[in-house]
């Protein structure tokens, strides 16, 4: 065992690699062999540490626990000969953060329970024993040195653990079905296709964590009688699919894949196929089709993939997530995961926090949380003091929630019982400043966009359901347009092939159902009530304007005109409605009227 | 490359694993601060420090940290040691030659008896 007296830990989360993190670690090493310090030091790569706000790459130092931001290429030989030669501590280079913890996502919040994410910035990614430190491979050790698949099986249904992907299906009752079809070989798939704008919980898990997965595929595998397992991970997330492909390398050197794994007569490999960005991928048949290397189209189901998935053989498929908390459950015991969570919502969820909050990340809490509690205990509330408006939960297929479901516990039940969906666990909150219309049409032109195009109701009606909301929005709409819009999503729900098409129209069903007056305001009086659609919006200058001519000279199309220490006016037809105005006045003397 | 058949197996990695990864983290029992300015370095200090870290790497010691630091304003004494083991008085060693650092580390380190003869004597501190 090599002894290090010192370790650095660069972190190389796709922010830091963008900003240079990897000619860091070069120019480390480099200097480190110049000085003749490599046998002493050991430069790590890891996920991220620290405050996600600040600027360039940053590196932690062991055992003295000093952690510097903002370095460049050039400082590195000044901070190798200072701090790793001398042992001075260069204050200049320190991060500007009090709080330093050797995890990426901060200390836990309150309220807040880490299982999934209970090694993301802790281990090094890239090396397995790091894992194996912290228990990993252990209870796929115990599965297959003491237990039974179908022990495994009755373990996982009593924790309860159901799937992660967004429709809740119990994860045993899955694996069971797949279990008892009696065809071979079996296949498994993980889905890493996490699509939803703003999400990124499986990503990080990917990333900081990526044997956690692979471990949690051969235990399911194992499960199942699967002999084959792939997973699918979208070419946006290099990072991921570069560790998951080192874990897998590694976890074969160590004999956790191959034949014969732990002596016993199972033998189980992996591979990731990388996807090429289609958000209907991460639909199971779709993804199948994917991973074939066919068009990434879905098909009808039954049959399920459980019965014929990839190359016609019974497959089983789960989420990044779900596999990931298969060890944990498996090491602690399924009755110590199901006292965790509401009835029949076990366990915890990651949530991807976005939109105007103060804390806005990645947390996992216990499920049966209220979303009171999570947007303003664990997000830290509403920001810049404004108001909530709305939430919105499950995706850009989901569903907006309002103040009036604020003390709705976080599970699958309560939030389909409510018009909305867990969906992977993307929160997008909103504040009074928001227009629900222009919500709708946001989130529309996304799942437009992503439509495959192969059923007709999902193709056309996705369209048509936009161009409406466009109309709205630039302030054409009339009220049988709004009509027309609630039959259109009925229909476009009830008829399209897959989940996509039939959650499409979820936010604008859920907007009608809340903000029905937001949507007539556009239509009946031509206004805006959150001043947002520019179509619907004008800028005046109030006398408070002080004639400074800041505003007219900022302006890009020339639309403001006044003397010095004279009122400004805005011309109202050449404006373009950018709002620059409103942000440099220095009176506040710009308004928006609708 | 280590190929995993049993429980027995994976528990020796882990207990291994866990021997890297302590030595990651500050708080361990035994801290062992090298004087490196450049007086320290001149006298030889480098070698010292190797010396110590060969020796944890040779004996397999865990527990320990080595840490470097600059001029302890000892000049004539270097290259200085400062060790402390767990809860008892910071000791400091001059003239810690590769040698001294082997007798450091068995009598002090391991045997719990300070080493006389290279004690820096706290009126010259």
């Amino acid at each position: 065992m090599k002894f290090f007296r010192s370790h650095v830990l660069v972190s190389v989360d796709p922010e830091c690699v963008a900003q240079g993190a990897h000619q860091i670690v070069d120019a480390l090493n480099d200097e480190l062999v110049a000085q003749g310090l490599i046998d002493e030091i050991q430069v790590l790569e890891t996920s991220r540490l620290g405050d996600p706000n600040r600027f360039g790459p940053d590196l932690v130092v062991y055992p003295e626990n000093v952690h510097y931001a903002n370095l460049t290429v050039d400082d590195v030989p000044f901070l190798v000969e200072e701090h790793f030669l001398k042992g001075r501590i260069i204050e200049k280079f320190r991060a500007k953060e009090t709080v330093v913890t050797d995890d990426e996502l901060g200390a836990p919040k309150s309220k807040e329970v880490r299982i999934v994410l209970r090694n993301c910035g802790k281990i090094d990614p890239h090396n397995i024993e790091e894992y194996i430190a912290e228990d990993g491979y252990q209870a796929l050790a115990n599965a297959l040195t003491a237990s039974t698949p179908e022990k495994v099986i009755d373990e996982m249904m009593r924790s309860g653990l159901r799937g992660r992907g967004g429709a809740g299906f119990p994860a045993a009752r899955k694996w069971q079905l797949c279990r008892q079809v009696p065809d071979n070989p079996k296949y498994l798939t993980c889905n890493a296709d996490e699509g939803d704008p703003g999400a990124f919980m499986n990503r990080r898990v990917l990333e900081s964590d990526p044997h956690s997965v692979v471990e949690g595929m051969i235990i399911a595998a194992y499960a199942i009688g699967a002999s084959m397992g792939y997973i699918y991970c979208r070419a946006e997330y290099p990072i991921a699919v570069a560790n998951l492909n080192i874990a897998i390398e590694q976890a074969r050197e160590f004999g956790f894949l191959g034949n014969n794994i732990f002596g016993s007569d199972f033998s189980f490999d992996l591979e990731v196929r990388m996807g090429a960005g289609a958000f209907v991928c991460g639909e199971e048949t779709a993804l199948i089709a994917s991973i074939e290397g066919k068009r990434g189209e879905p098909r009808p189901r039954p049959p399920f993939p459980a019965v014929k998935g990839v190359w016609g053989k019974p497959t089983n498929n789960n989420n990044v997530e779900t596999y990931a908390v298969v060890p944990q459950i498996l090491l602690n015991g399924a009755e110590w995961y199901a006292s965790m969570g509401t009835e029949k919502s076990k366990g915890t969820k990651t949530f991807a926090i976005a939109g105007d909050v103060v804390n806005t990340g990645l947390i996992e809490v216990p499920f049966g949380l209220s979303l009171r509690e999570v947007i303003f205990d664990v997000g830290g509330g509403i920001k810049d003091g404004k108001q909530f408006k709305a939430i919105q939960t499950g995706g850009p297929m989901g569903g907006c929630l309002v103040a009036e479901h604020l003390d709705l516990p976080l599970d699958y039940e309560a939030l389909t019982a409510a018009g909305s969906m867990m969906g992977s666990g993307g929160l997008i909150i909103m504040d009074d400043e928001t227009c629900m219309v222009d919500i709708a049409r946001f989130f529309m032109e996304f799942t437009q966009e992503e439509s495959c195009g192969k059923c007709t109701p999902c193709r056309v009606g996705t369209r048509r359901i936009l161009d409406i909301l466009e109309k709205i929005c630039e302030g054409k709409g009339t009220l049988a347009d709004i009509d027309r819009l609630e039959l259109l999503c009925e229909e476009v729900m009830k008829n399209s092939l897959c989940g996509l098409g039939q959650g499409a129209p979820n936010p604008v069903v859920s907007t009608l159902k809340h903000f029905r007056e937001e949507y007539i305001a556009h239509v009946v009086e031509k206004r805006c009530p959150a001043k947002v659609c520019k179509a619907l919006i004008s800028y005046k200058i109030e006398p408070a304007c002080t004639g400074c001519m800041v505003c007219a000279r900022n302006c890009p199309v020339e639309a403001i005109a006044g003397e010095r220490r004279q009122l400004h006016v805005i011309d109202d037809k050449t404006c373009i409605r950018c709002g620059i105005c409103v942000q440099v006045c220095n009176f506040n003397a710009v308004s928006v009227l609708s | 490359m280590p190929n995993v058949k049993s429980l027995e197996d994976l528990k020796k990695i882990r207990d291994e694993a866990i021997k890297k990864r302590d030595i990651k983290t500050p708080g361990a029992r035994v801290q062992i601060v090298v004087g490196m300015g450049t007086p320290g370095i001149a006298a030889g200090a480098r070698d010292t420090l190797k010396e110590f870290l060969n020796l944890i790497e040779t004996k397999g010691l865990t527990d320990i940290v080595v840490r470097q630091t600059g001029n302890f304003g000892l000049d004539s004494m270097e290259p200085v040691v400062k060790v402390k083991v767990g809860d008892e008085a910071e000791v400091t060693y001059g003239k810690v030659t590769p040698f001294v650092a082997d007798q450091i580390m068995d009598e002090h380190i391991l045997g719990g008896k300070v080493v006389t003869a290279n004690l820096i004597p706290a009126e010259v501190k």
